[in-house]
């Protein structure tokens, strides 16, 4: 896997890799994973795969945060598998349920192609990356691929929500947004208590939980899924 | 000690609504619970406000905490006493009113939302009077503003109530606009954000600039003539106890910013009185004629409002060019029949909305064509409703005529002092002599309309007097039009106070003593009251002894009279309407044929108001068309919203990064 990762950014400067070791590959090597899930999840075109993709990338993240965290308590255990269970489980069960229930077509329905995504996310890696490393720390990172990871994944999820048309697509984009907050959050883990984290994970659960039944009312209203349809609620 | 007192009054009127809302609709006790706390609150504050007015005190306190880094500083004087004193009454009276006008099992949906509302848009009015910095000032202003606009959109499920309420919606915006404008200049001139004066070298560009944007901002909320495009809309579709705090104390809460405003402005040129002068007379005459053209009672009384706002106008505008002339006569006259009108107005016309209101309530409809001999049914409002008339009239021997007295005392003052260059300020007193005239024209219509006669449609058949509920606030708000109009005495001392800036901190009493005889003027009211009281007993015993038969109103010995042989409240106006053609423009459809036997013909006439027809909607129009290319950034699509979104989050985080250190990395590599 680490080798994967470093094929894909090979134009990383050196600086990056300056301090290798065990812990660092650990840590880097789920967040190659990451990033290339983001552009995975930009080419993708069925929905199905795009819901899967994003379980897969809460899952990682939550595996990230117990290697991450240097004493590993129970604590932290209790509050991986709940980031789990939320994000790889439930949330993924009801896009599913909801894609079932709206019957809509399983394709995404990009505003843009599923190529030029992919190259805009690629794009936006990079600038990460570069803009990563001049960014003025106060503290350096346990790995230095968690800012550029951070950002890279924000800009997915907002790529995700300004050209996707369905209201799953907006859902699971907000997911990926939060998804790249809380590899942010890595860096600050022992400044943030764990109650934010839980209150973080309890807002996304409770936004998708909402967004869900408003699909469900959205598509009894407009027969369809189209936000596009959603400029009729314009004064 | 009245600062703690104003302040604990205004938290619970603040609160009165809360308690409701977990109430279920049906329930009454929730209106119970905000009446009694808005009744005890409004006494507390009445108490305060009125022991400020009485000793003069000023009491400055700052409230941390409620916004972070900024306490709102507060300031209780004289001014702010007096226009507290009108709030906390109308508070009280509103409240009790909405008991019976607006009861929560009639209107179960929009009950527990209007008494929320109503609280808190009392309380903000009370602060914009109490705040000292431009910071509590403008918060207050634009609680108020908004909770005034949900109050005009009670009824929203109808089409014209939410038209009335947009178009204020504009309007208070604008005046808002130009407030925010006017604070920025007022902190260039004066280096702070407290409303202190400002320093006498400030250049007069920036003062009359500073003047200009409170008399648009505050003109706007006051409903000065060109400005007023908003006001008959919106009192007219709001529930009438809300007409009524519009009418009564929003209005006022205008003039109050721009009474403020000016006691902070050194040595003011004469040309700013003239100005006020001119748009309070303007005001005054085509409210006045424009009132007459209408059909809506409602309405008639929103254009009351502004001839009346016009006259408040005119005392002001006299006592600002007293104090560019230096003569304090003017000042005191022009300063006292301003302030004792803005009371007075509140008061009557008050009254006169909430009778009105008793009337729509009981028949369902606002059109006066449709009423007619309502006195025997609802003997009280008609009653109520005739006193209100009589004030607003400037009638003695009530408290109208004393505020007009003054002004027109003070606007002749002029000609008898001989003063050189401005005797034509005497002008003045004839417009204010026509108004008089055409308001007393209008409420004989309105009067004769609405409760004599006899009932012209169906609507008037089941009409009952009001409960007491509605009853009791009325009577109180006529008790105090009637105890102003035969003691004018007591108003002296909280006039004087109310207007120590302009006439001296110590002597403002005796200064009112000095220029107006009040010791005549209360014993001619007070006879002219006993006449009265003695020749209506005298017509009730005759009556009572006589036994005379009784017809119908307008008979005219006719065997079969029908309603329709009466007069019509168009029909009365008409020939003032047509004399007044020039500016009222009345628009009319249909003829009356000329054949011997002529068939069954319509006519039909209103009076639109060319300014909100013409005027307002055309600029309207024009400043629509001009943000075309800013509404095209709003498109109503999530997607087109989320992407300002991730710009804006680009150049924020491109701002963290130098951008000649990216460059340089770059160039480097």
């Amino acid at each position: 896997m680490t080798g994967l990762f470093r094929c894909s950014l090979g134009s990383i400067p050196a600086g990056i890799h300056a301090a290798p070791g065990a812990m660092h590959g650990l840590v880097n090597s789920p967040l190659g994973l990451v990033l290339l899930l983001n552009l995975f999840m930009l080419g993708v075109s069925r929905m199905r795969s795009l819901i899967f993709a994003a379980a897969a990338q809460g899952i990682i993240l939550s595996g990230l945060l117990m290697v991450i965290e240097p004493q590993c308590d129970g604590l932290v255990i209790c509050i991986a598998l709940l980031t789990v269970l939320i994000k790889g489980v439930v949330i993924p069960r009801m896009l599913l349920k909801a894609l079932r229930d709206a019957k809509i077509k399983r394709e995404v329905e990009p505003l843009i192609g599923f190529l030029p995504s992919m190259l805009l996310g690629a794009t936006g890696t990079a600038a990460a990356i570069v803009f990563a490393t001049n960014l003025p720390m106060t503290v350096s990172p346990p790995s230095t691929l968690i800012i550029p990871a951070s950002f890279s994944t924000i800009l997915t999820g907002f790529l995700l929500l300004t050209t996707r048309y369905k209201a799953i697509t907006q859902v699971i984009g907000y997911l990926i947004l939060e998804n790249g907050i809380y590899i942010f959050g890595l860096l600050l883990v022992a400044a943030v208590p764990f109650l934010v984290e839980l209150g973080i994970l309890l807002d996304l659960f409770v936004g998708i939980f909402v967004v869900s039944i408003i699909i469900h009312h959205i598509n009894e209203t407009f027969s369809s899924l189209d936000t596009r349809r959603l400029t009729a609620l314009k004064e | 000690m009245e600062m703690p007192l104003t302040l604990a009054a205004c938290t619970l009127i603040l609160i009165s609504g809360l308690p409701g809302l977990f109430a279920s609709r049906r329930a009454a006790w929730g209106q119970i619970t905000a009446t009694a706390l808005v009744l005890s609150g409004s006494l507390i504050g009445l108490a305060s406000s009125f022991a400020v007015l009485a000793t003069g005190r000023v009491c400055i306190t700052s409230l941390p905490g409620i916004w972070p880094g900024w306490p709102l500083h507060l300031r209780m004087d004289g001014l702010s006493a007096f226009f507290a004193v009108l709030i906390f009454l109308m508070a009280a009276v509103g409240s009790v009113y909405g008991h019976g006008y607006w009861r929560q099992r009639e209107h179960p949906t929009t009950g527990r939302k209007l008494r929320l509302l109503y609280g808190v848009m009392l309380t903000a009015m009370v602060v914009v009077t109490l705040a000292n910095d431009a910071f509590a000032f403008l918060l207050a202003w634009e609680i108020m503003a908004l909770t005034s606009y949900f109050l005009i959109a009670t009824e929203d499920h109808k089409p014209e109530c939410r038209q009335a309420a947009w178009v204020y919606f504009v309007a208070t915006h604008i005046g808002t606009l130009a407030l925010f404008a006017m604070f920025a200049l007022l902190h260039e001139a004066s280096g702070t954000f407290l409303l202190s004066p400002i320093p006498a070298r400030t250049c007069a560009g920036l003062k009359t600039a500073i003047f200009l944007l409170a008399l648009l901002g505050f003109g706007l909320k006051a409903g000065i003539m060109p400005l007023h495009f908003w006001l008959p809309g919106a009192h007219a579709n709001a529930p009438s106890h809300i007409s009524a705090l519009l009418s009564g104390v929003l209005l006022k809460v205008g003039i109050y910013g721009l009474l403020r405003v000016l006691t902070l402005m050194p040595d003011p040129p004469a040309v700013w009185g003239v100005i006020i002068l001119l748009l309070g007379g303007l005001s005054a005459f085509l409210g006045v004629a424009f009132a007459l053209g209408q059909h809506d009672i409602k309405r008639l009384l929103a254009y009351h409002s502004i001839e009346n706002i016009g006259i408040i106008f005119m005392g002001l505008g006299l006592a600002l060019i007293g104090v560019a002339a230096h003569r304090p006569v003017w000042v005191v006259l022009g300063i006292a029949g301003c302030l004792l009108h803005v009371w007075n107005h509140g008061l009557f016309k008050s009254l006169l909305f909430l009778s009105a209101g008793s009337v729509v309530h009981s028949t369902g409809t606002r059109d006066i064509d449709s009423l007619g001999g309502l006195a025997g049914r609802m003997p009280w409002s008609a009653g109520l409703f005739m006193m209100g008339s009589v004030a607003i009239c400037g009638l003695p021997p009530l408290n109208g005529f004393i505020s007009e007295l003054l002004v027109y005392v003070g606007l002749l003052t002029p000609v008898t002092q001989n003063a050189r260059g401005w005797s034509s300020i005497a002008l003045g007193a004839v417009v204010l002599a026509v108004v008089g005239a055409l308001a007393v024209a209008c409420f004989v219509k309105v009067f004769g309309a609405v409760f004599l006669g006899t009932s012209r449609t169906a609507l008037t058949q089941h009409a009952r007097e009001c409960p007491w509920s509605m009853k009791i606030p009325m009577l109180i708000l006529a008790l105090w039009c009637a105890v102003i109009g035969v003691a004018p005495m007591l108003a002296v001392l909280p006039l004087g106070n109310a207007a120590s800036v302009w006439i001296g901190h110590s002597t403002g009493a005796q200064r009112l003593h000095g220029v107006i005889p009040w010791g005549i003027l209360t014993a001619v009211n007070v006879c002219f009251a006993a006449v009265l009281l003695v020749a209506f007993a005298a017509v009730r015993l005759r009556r009572r002894a006589i036994r005379s038969p009784r017809r119908a109103t307008w008979a005219c010995g006719y065997v079969r009279p029908t309603s329709r042989m009466q007069y019509t409240a168009v029909s009365f106006a008409q020939m003032l309407v047509t004399l007044l053609a020039l500016v009222l423009r009345p628009l009319r459809h249909g003829a009356v044929g000329g054949a011997v036997f002529p068939p069954p013909t319509e006519v039909e006439s209103h009076v639109p108001d060319f300014i909100t027809d013409h005027i307002a909607f055309r600029c309207w129009r024009k400043f629509k068309e001009w943000m075309v290319p800013v509404r095209m950034t709003h498109k109503g699509n999530i997607q087109q919203y989320l992407l300002y979104f991730l710009l804006i989050l680009i150049a924020l985080m491109c701002s963290l990064v130098p951008l000649w250190s990216l460059v340089n990395w770059v160039m480097g590599r």
